[in-house]
């Protein structure tokens, strides 16, 4: 395989200018994530600060109705509600010990710049956080947060003004600051070596739902369930499961409205290939090449692109896609909510929908783990304006 | 044509003892109807090799002139199949070298092979790719080759001397190098640190270099003497324009 792959997919399509802190990243990784000092630190971190492990529980009531046992890894339960936090807190670290001064990222909703704000702030790190101009104002209550903890949100007004923005402004301003500078990147995309970094810190999440899970039952899950935007949380819970062969692996990504030929989020059921963010991917584009807007009720799902290693495990069978449209998570936020005292975030109620959707191809009784990637706090406000809209 | 047309324009120049000129407008800027006459004025007043933007919608390596230039010509309805379509149409009333500039998806999706084989019929003579670093693009560079048509290496201020002497190995066109570590945009200066850098790639390219990025006057270049053999001007003639000024005019400034 050619380095930085995944079978044909990922690889550094980047400006030659950004190829000198890449290959910098790359070394660091090397030298710094295995090292006792590092993981001492981070494993602390996470423990201490971040508050792992988090939970998985059993829900009883939903189960009963379902007919199989359906399990969530509560990744909500982490700091700032998120699983985006395990990522930053490890990035923050290795900026720090990289002898880098500051962090600089990029948000779509908020919850990524939130969790890379909070990992600065604990580490004494400068922050700037870039975000499209729409969503600064759709989620101003996330731009408050960050400028709690001393970053700076700064507003990108062009293109889309969304997240595929803030990421081309972030690699913009990465180039004039490299030699200062850490790329805090998000999610398990981008250019090598940012998928398997994002991985390395994610990975958390399934390596102690297969503890749990095996401490409590004895067995290994029948299935594993995740939602798929950019696909941190999803590789977050795929890796430790890739090599057993007997696990379903299911990433679901977000149909937007639902209707044929509608705006959405699911590159890999409905893109084709090509190069942004400098990977080889599944993308939403014309056919000249020209990036399409994404659309999804849930902002962090919200992007034209996907992480590579979600693109090699579908295209490699390893893995299944699915589909699940706003109305549908809505459903599922709702009965999670009801049934389990449990609010989710719109992200993973994605996952919690497609296995409600799909309730007769999973066998009685199978166990199916769903990665709750986030707290649904924040969705408060589009769930109403939702409900009103659509006169419920 | 051949694949050292680049090289030669710019040799021809420096022989005259001068900077070769390259102007940089991206394809159907300011507007479709008139885009072709900038181009031939830009020929007509001294352009050595002028370089035409492929828009693309997501350019990380541009600043905001580019970019909204580049938006513009996309929300006209330009692609690269209008942009190929009609250089072929005015190529031979065209004397200097033709260079494309843009990103690597429209022209992915355009075909990498149908690419390399319409750019040559249309007199196109290289080709510059921002987000197509050495390791992903060695093999479009030969097969663009084959067809006579340059992949232009870009290095910049933190390209140590090893990783431009991958790009000089087979190296075509002429060395674009990049002035500032950012986007596109002039600049009232550029870095000090700039003649280090430059000075490694005189040494290690055979083939002519080219400063580009944070030009707007000719003034910049007179620090530089002998370490620049052509000189790329794109965000400085795109607001010229905007000001509703011709390209003559601002070719007189250069020439």
């Amino acid at each position: 395989m050619k380095r930085g792959y995944f079978g044909d997919f990922g690889g550094q399509f980047v400006p030659e200018l950004l190829m000198p802190p890449l290959l910098e990243l790359e070394e660091a990784m090397g030298r710094i994530l295995k090292s006792a000092e590092f993981q001492q630190e981070y494993t602390s971190l996470l423990k201490n600060f971040v508050g792992r492990p988090t939970a998985l529980t059993h829900c009883q009531n939903l189960s009963r109705e379902l007919g199989f046992n359906l399990w969530l890894k509560r990744e909500d339960l982490a700091h700032t509600g998120a699983h985006k936090i395990n990522n930053t807190v490890g990035q923050a670290l290795l900026t720090k010990m990289m002898g880098k001064p500051k962090m600089l990222a990029e948000t779509g909703a908020g919850q990524h710049g939130v969790a890379t704000a909070t990992a600065a702030a604990l580490l004494d790190l400068e922050c700037d956080i870039y975000m499209g101009a729409i969503d600064v104002k759709r989620q101003s209550h996330n731009v408050r947060r960050m400028e709690l903890f001393g970053a700076k949100c700064i507003p990108v007004h062009s293109g889309t003004q969304t997240l595929k923005d803030a990421i081309n402004a972030a690699m913009r301003v990465w180039i004039a600051n490299q030699r200062t500078t850490h790329y805090c990147f998000g999610t398990a995309a981008g250019a090598h070596p940012f998928p398997l970094l994002v991985r390395e810190f994610q990975s958390v999440i399934g390596r102690e739902a297969k503890q749990q899970f095996k401490e409590r039952t004895g067995e290994m899950p029948y299935m594993v369930v995740a939602c798929v935007g950019g696909g941190s949380n999803a590789i977050g819970m795929f890796h430790e499961f890739v090599n057993e062969k007997s696990v379903k692996i299911v990433g679901v990504e977000a149909a937007g409205t639902g209707e044929p030929g509608c705006t959405n989020s699911a590159p890999i059921n409905l893109g084709t290939p090509g190069v942004l963010h400098g990977m080889n991917t599944l993308l939403l584009q014309s056919d000249d090449g020209q990036i399409l807007p994404s659309h999804s009720i849930a902002a962090g799902l919200d992007y034209p692109g996907v992480g590579p290693e979600h693109v090699h495990l579908h295209a490699t069978g390893r893995a299944e896609f699915g589909m699940v449209n706003d109305s549908q998570a809505i459903n599922a936020f709702q009965m999670l909510c009801q049934k389990e005292g449990i609010l989710p975030a719109l992200e993973s109620s994605h996952a919690v929908a497609w296995v409600i959707e799909n309730k007769d191809t999973i066998p009685k009784d199978a166990n199916v783990i769903v990665n709750l990637s986030g707290r649904g706090d924040k969705d408060m406000d589009i769930l109403d304006d939702y409900l009103a809209q659509h006169g419920k | 044509m051949s694949i050292t047309t680049l090289a030669d324009k710019i040799n021809d120049a420096n022989a005259k003892g001068r900077t070769a000129l390259i102007p940089f407008l991206p394809g159907g800027y300011p507007n479709k109807e008139s885009f072709w006459k900038e181009i031939l004025e830009l020929d007509a007043n001294g352009a050595d090799i002028i370089e035409i933007g492929m828009p693309f919608s997501d350019p990380v390596a541009d600043g905001p002139v580019v970019e909204a230039a580049s938006m513009k010509c996309l929300a006209d309805g330009v692609n690269l199949k209008w942009i190929i379509e009609g250089l072929a149409k005015v190529r031979s009333q065209i004397n200097a070298g033709i260079v494309l500039m843009g990103y690597y998806n429209p022209v992915l999706q355009y075909g990498l092979e149908k690419f390399a084989k319409d750019a040559n019929g249309a007199g196109i003579n290289g080709l510059i790719i921002a987000d197509l670093p050495y390791e992903e693009g060695l093999e479009f560079r030969d097969l663009l080759a084959a067809n006579e048509v340059a992949l232009v290496p870009l290095v910049g201020l933190n390209t140590e001397p090893e990783r431009m002497k991958l790009y000089a190995d087979g190296g075509n066109g002429f060395c674009y190098f990049v002035s500032v570590l950012g986007t596109t945009g002039d600049r009232d200066s550029l870095p000090e640190e700039i003649k280090v850098g430059l000075k490694h790639a005189k040494d290690i390219f055979d083939i002519p270099v080219a400063l580009g990025f944070g030009l707007k006057h000719p003034s910049q270049l007179e620090q530089l003497e002998g370490l620049v053999d052509a000189a790329v001007f794109g965000s400085a003639l795109i607001r010229h324009i905007d000001d509703g000024k011709s390209c003559a005019e601002f070719m007189k400034v250069w020439t």
